[in-house]
């Protein structure tokens, strides 16, 4: 009997260790800024200041988050989400990103907006191991797992869109003479940069280059010089007003070039109509992202559940703003990686989880354009579409480009 | 009725304010001191690092402050100088490797000559001319950072990134706190330099100018040396400020000078009080925390709350924090006699 009573004890303990130890396996882990009940989300948007046109991805990603608080959280977990105003000026960057992570005990800053904040801030944030999630620049420096393990950016680079183009260019129209315009900053000269590095051995055939700054009234005069060149390639490296103001221009000195648009100023509602639709035919671009303005995605599933969200969450935001789209897939990438984090919710598995996305397609992506990313490869949007404008609408034409930096 | 009558009998632009109400009493100063060296020991390393912006924008706010409050002369372009400052900083410490505590008086002295330089032209304009002419300075400073000729060393539009310096001696402290204290001591030896300046015979000189040149210049004082030193002599605080700036910020871009900075610094000028020298830490406040207070009120509308606190601020005391010290002692004197 006392064999049997010690055989029994035996078995008790080692089910109580078995059960011990598989609840540490399943074992809840936090970190700062997570909790039973909340994650805490970070960011900095321009809400006035220059730049302030973009404060309506803080918005979007607010109204984003509302709803998924409204439909249950995420795995049982309630998003808080804290965004504050940087006037795009990097100082109060830094001074609202400390607030952040120190006052507010962020889990991780999301979707920084612009270049010069996000470069005063990566070092900071990768010093205290705080992941700088899909900041909202396409600068390419935002690539660099191995020097910046918690810095990852989420839109197509700058310099790999210049190389779809490219790659079109040396197919379509390689003995082209190409003259390009750009803005005078960081998302201008990397432009610049990529289409070099993309046209390769042929970047000869960039036979005039003009720079503008935001701060010129007008840049009829750049344009003039470039038509001066006798470039019949031209590339309008712009942001929406000046590449308005370079569409009505070509037209109006009858100068018919190769005309291809940077795909920050694709947009229907905010470039291309106010330019006048009769000077637009034939423009080119690349995207990634269904425009709201565009009546053949009226039908999409995932434009629907876009406009579904907009009406009941965010009614002010307007369906032509390419900003209000790209809040939404922003967001829906981040919650994306929160679920694949389950209940292990610490900085180092935000990240390894945002470096393991695997074909995922927020709604408002182009068809057949996935997010992929890699521990190796921090770069979560690499594919465009060539498109080409016609009546009122853009047609997309061609195969998704993979403007993939490597190859 | 002359020219010279003219301008005699004309109210002076800024208020004269007599020497001896430029300064606080050693009471209230030895307080100020104290709770400026013991509040960063309870307080986390975020706020220490605003109160770090805190004492930069206020010494920046008190280079502006000797320039109008001390020699009457107005100026919307010290953003600029801020940014010469900051960038000198910044470049021979990721360029050159200088030690950091280096690079300030560097900063500084380059700062007082680009000031003292651009003051001689600026003599020939006075009150909103030269406001005008400065403000010419600040629009242009961002543009000239950007120009592919300098690239090679601020880095082009992409800016420079600075390290920011550890305790020395093993000290055990923060970098963030280590960075206060250092700052905090360069901000006191500039205050009291100032503070002495201004009761100096060129401090003097400054004063008899900005209440009346044609008497200043009757009495000997050479005006047009004066101005400019005065130019010079903010502008060499504005540029230690920048590349402390620099140092807290960790970036140097262009975006960060433009001239917002220099409305802000004026701004904290008026509400810290014309010529009330600890008034510039008041003022500095203001800027750093007041849109912190207007966003938290409404997001969309921080402009216009600030905007309206900025009213209300000027409507109520139109001789900013000042006229409330003024008040505060009257009061206390009355609970005195009592």
């Amino acid at each position: 009997m006392m064999l049997s009573k010690k055989i029994r004890i035996a078995a008790l303990a080692t089910a109580v260790m078995a059960f011990t130890s598989g609840g540490a396996l399943a074992q809840k882990k936090y970190d700062t800024g997570a909790s039973d009940t909340e994650i805490r989300i970070g960011n900095i948007m321009p809400y006035s200041g220059p730049a302030s046109a973009y404060g309506v991805i803080g918005k979007t990603e607010e109204a984003y988050f509302n709803k998924i608080n409204a439909e249950g959280g995420i795995n049982g977990r309630k998003i808080k989400f804290i965004t504050y105003d940087d006037s795009y000026s990097p100082p109060k960057a830094v001074e609202q990103v400390r607030k952040l992570v120190e006052s507010d005990e962020v889990l991780v800053v999301f979707n920084p907006l612009g270049t010069p904040s996000n470069t005063a801030i990566q070092k900071y944030l990768n010093a205290k191991k705080i992941p700088q999630l899909f900041v909202a620049t396409g600068a390419t420096k935002w690539n660099d797992p191995k020097d910046f393990p918690w810095t990852m950016g989420w839109q197509p680079s700058y310099q790999s869109e210049a190389h779809i183009y490219a790659k079109y260019l040396l197919k379509e129209k390689p003995e082209g003479k190409v003259a390009v315009l750009f803005q005078n900053d960081d998302f201008g000269k990397d432009y610049l940069k990529g289409l070099r590095e993309g046209l390769g051995a042929k970047s000869s055939m960039i036979i005039a280059e003009e720079s503008y700054e935001t701060s010129e009234p007008s840049i009829d005069g750049h344009i003039v010089k470039l038509k001066a060149s006798g470039a019949d390639v031209f590339i309008s490296v712009t942001t929406p007003k000046f590449a308005a103001q370079a569409i009505k221009k070509l037209a109006e000195i009858d100068w018919h070039p190769l005309h291809i648009v940077s795909n920050v100023s694709a947009s229907v509602g905010g470039v291309i109509k106010p330019a006048g639709f009769e000077n637009a035919q034939g423009i080119l671009s690349a995207a990634y992202a269904k425009d709201g303005a565009d009546p053949q995605w009226d039908h999409d599933p995932g434009m629907k559940a876009f406009f579904a969200f907009l009406a009941q969450y965010y009614p002010d935001g307007n369906k032509l703003d390419a900003s209000v789209v790209y809040g939404y897939g922003a967001a829906q990438t981040l919650v994306q990686v929160l679920k694949q984090c389950g209940d292990d919710l610490t900085r180092e598995n935000v990240m390894k989880q945002a470096a393991s996305l695997k074909d995922f397609e927020p709604d408002t992506l182009l068809p057949g354009i996935k997010i992929n990313t890699r521990p190796a490869d921090f770069a979560p949007i690499e594919q465009l579409r060539m498109m080409r404008f016609k009546g009122e609408k853009w047609d997309l034409f061609g195969d998704i480009i993979n403007g993939d930096l490597s190859n | 009725m002359s020219a010279a009558e003219e301008v005699v009998t004309e109210a002076p632009a800024v208020e004269a304010v007599p020497k001896r109400a430029m300064t606080l009493g050693y009471g209230t100063s030895l307080v100020v001191l104290g709770l400026l060296i013991a509040v960063p020991l309870f307080a986390k390393n975020f706020i220490i690092f605003q109160m770090t912006m805190l004492l930069i924008y206020g010494l920046a706010v008190l280079a502006l402050n000797i320039l109008t409050g001390g020699s009457g002369q107005f100026s919307l372009g010290q953003s600029a100088f801020y940014a010469i400052g900051a960038y000198t900083s910044a470049i021979l410490m990721e360029q050159y490797n200088v030690n950091y505590a280096l690079t300030l008086p560097i900063a500084g002295v380059i700062c007082f000559a680009a000031g003292f330089l651009f003051g001689q032209p600026a003599l020939r304009l006075s009150g909103v001319y030269l406001a005008l002419a400065t403000f010419a300075l600040a629009t242009a400073m961002p543009q000239l950072l950007k120009l592919g000729f300098f690239e090679k060393w601020t880095g082009g539009v992409q800016g420079l990134v600075v390290t920011k310096p550890d305790a020395p001696f093993g000290l055990p402290m923060s970098q963030d706190m280590w960075l206060y204290y250092f700052t905090l001591v360069i901000t006191i030896a500039i205050y009291i330099f100032s503070v002495n300046l201004l009761k100096s015979r060129s401090g003097r000189a400054f004063m008899a100018i900005r209440d009346n040149e044609i008497a200043a210049s009757a009495m000997g004082i050479d005006v047009a040396l004066y101005k400019t030193l005065a130019f010079g002599v903010s502008a060499g605080i504005t540029g230690v400020a920048g590349g402390l700036g620099a140092i807290a910020v960790q970036f140097v871009a262009p975006d960060s000078y433009t001239i917002t900075l220099a409305i802000s610094l004026f701004l904290g000028m008026v509400v810290g009080g014309v010529g009330w020298l600890p008034g510039s830490i008041v003022g500095s406040a203001f800027i750093i925390f007041v849109p912190n207070i207007a966003e938290g009120i409404s997001k969309g509308l921080s402009g216009a709350v600030f905007g309206v606190l900025l009213f209300l601020v000027i409507f109520l005391v139109p001789h900013g924090a000042r006229q409330v010290a003024i008040i505060g002692q009257q009061l206390a004197a009355k609970l005195k006699k009592r």
